[in-house]
């Protein structure tokens, strides 16, 4: 008999927390770089969830073998796959945005930012 | 109660709370080198869960891509600007604090409606993946159930992502690049000032590393039908070894092996083999990437066509990352330029 009440729900609210944390940091910090790696840390909490609800208990990776008769679910492991790969090329496209505003504003920080730009007009 | 299950719940859980705790020092750090360190960790631990949590592709994926790649790209980026951050206004901080709280309340609450973790009775076990299990071995032909889904089954989702990722690469080439640089006299130049060429352990160890590195990619892309692997991870591991010779042996060295317009050319080579791919089965009458009708069986069909888009997305992701890391390290090495010659000049004064 496998018992479902550990770690039940655990799982899923830790994840949240980690959700929390990468939003705090996207919304509470001013620097470019700093919120990018929220952003990193948002995503990777995603594909944890999505990992998570995938898994069955007692099931094994999904590479078909005589042996085994539970396997875990597959269709949240290739959604997640290829969006690890495409959240690296985006945020490699934010990093040269950030490149770029470092050379035209010679900062990164948000607020310092929006202070040029209300000088500027 | 199974020993293994109690072992895979605890280790799962205590993995993440170690990643929370990651994230709480991210978020707390100031210095900007040791947030991105910490991030590459968060990544491998990610990764570490993904093996318990059976999804051995994603794994290899987040270990390649998450804990290697981007760590490299934002420690490029860091070059580029600044490595510390300002504190942030206090007002603020309680604001987003309050916000976060509350959407995390949230969250929990709609997660009582959740099916429990490990349940083989949750909804989204029961639609369609009871399909690509038990009929992808006579359908498909291939153990790995991932790759079947994702070459296959759910190839235009996978063409979509390719062409993300080389759509991104190209926007990173438009904005970083090109310009502020004069060339290869650049990139010479930060090659002789790499201070790398002093380090001669990282040289030989690398030296030694790099053909490993790369017979592995080759096979994680060629044995990925039967185990874990593919053309995503492939594509990331291959990448790995020529970023790894960039770092080591500067800029230029790399560009000699592997020049621009080669590395430009495979990554748009990838996604048009992949496309052509699909164009091939509607020629012989068949829906689009519908590998059925490339060869004689359907399953010898879906074999080729499943090798075919494979080798394309490898392709366009090696080619991607390589093209992403030396729009970076050019920039640096212009940068680095720049730099001592403006030292130089006003040294002369």
């Amino acid at each position: 008999m496998i018992d479902y009440a550990f770690p039940g729900l655990l799982n899923y609210w830790i994840v949240f927390l980690l959700m929390m944390i990468g939003l705090y940091i996207v919304i509470a910090h001013e620097n470019l770089i700093k919120k990018i790696v929220g952003l990193n840390v948002f995503q990777v909490s995603v594909f944890v969830f999505y990992i998570s609800m995938a898994k069955i208990k007692g099931g094994t990776a999904p590479i078909l073998a005589d042996s085994i008769e539970v396997y875990s679910n597959p269709l949240p492991h290739v959604l997640i796959l290829t969006a690890i790969v495409v959240g690296v090329a985006t945020t490699a496209l934010g990093l040269a945005l950030v490149v770029r505003i470092q050379e035209s504003y010679d900062t990164i920080e948000d607020d310092e930012i929006r202070d040029i730009e209300e000088r500027s007009d | 109660m199974n020993i293994e299950i109690i072992t895979s719940d605890a280790l799962n859980v205590m993995t993440l709370l170690f990643m929370a705790v990651t994230a709480i020092a991210i978020a707390r750090i100031r210095n900007l080198f040791a947030v991105v360190m910490l991030s590459g960790i968060y990544s491998l631990m990610g990764a570490t869960l993904y093996v318990i949590l059976d999804a051995v592709d994603v794994a290899f994926t987040e270990a390649a891509v998450g804990a290697g790649a981007s760590t490299v790209l934002m420690i490029g980026t860091l070059a580029l600007t600044s490595a510390n951050e300002n504190a942030t206004p206090n007002k603020q901080t309680i604001k987003a604090l309050i916000a976060c709280t509350l959407i995390g309340f949230a969250l929990v609450y709609a997660s009582f409606d959740m099916p429990l973790f490990g349940d083989p009775n949750a909804p989204i076990h029961n639609h369609v993946v009871p399909r690509y299990l038990n009929d992808s071995m006579a359908e498909i032909g291939l153990p790995n159930v991932v790759t079947s889904i994702l070459a296959s089954y759910r190839g235009y989702d996978t063409m979509g992502e390719a062409f993300v990722i080389f759509t991104a690469a190209v926007g990173v080439i438009a904005l970083i690049g090109r310009g502020r640089r004069e060339k290869s006299a650049n990139e010479n130049m930060a090659d002789a000032n790499n201070v790398m060429k002093r380090k001669i352990v990282l040289r030989v160890v690398s030296k030694l590393l790099i053909p490993f590195i790369l017979l592995f990619g080759l096979y994680v892309q060629w044995h990925g039908d039967f185990g874990p692997g593919g053309g995503f991870q492939a594509g990331v591991i291959f990448g790995a070894a020529f970023i790894l010779y960039g770092i080591i042996y500067g800029l230029g060295t790399l560009r000699k092996a592997l020049p621009a317009w080669l590395t430009r050319w495979l990554m748009a080579l990838g996604v048009l083999l992949y496309a052509c791919t699909g164009v091939v089965s509607l020629i012989k009458g068949a829906s689009f990437l519908d590998y059925n009708v490339l060869a004689s069986t359907p399953t010898g069909g879906q074999h080729i066509g499943i090798l075919l888009v494979e080798f394309g997305v490898g392709m366009t992701v090696f080619a991607s990352i390589v093209t992403i890391f030396c729009a970076f390290a050019g920039r640096a090495a212009a940068d680095v330029n720049k730099v001592s010659a403006k030292q130089r000049s006003a040294g002369h004064d």
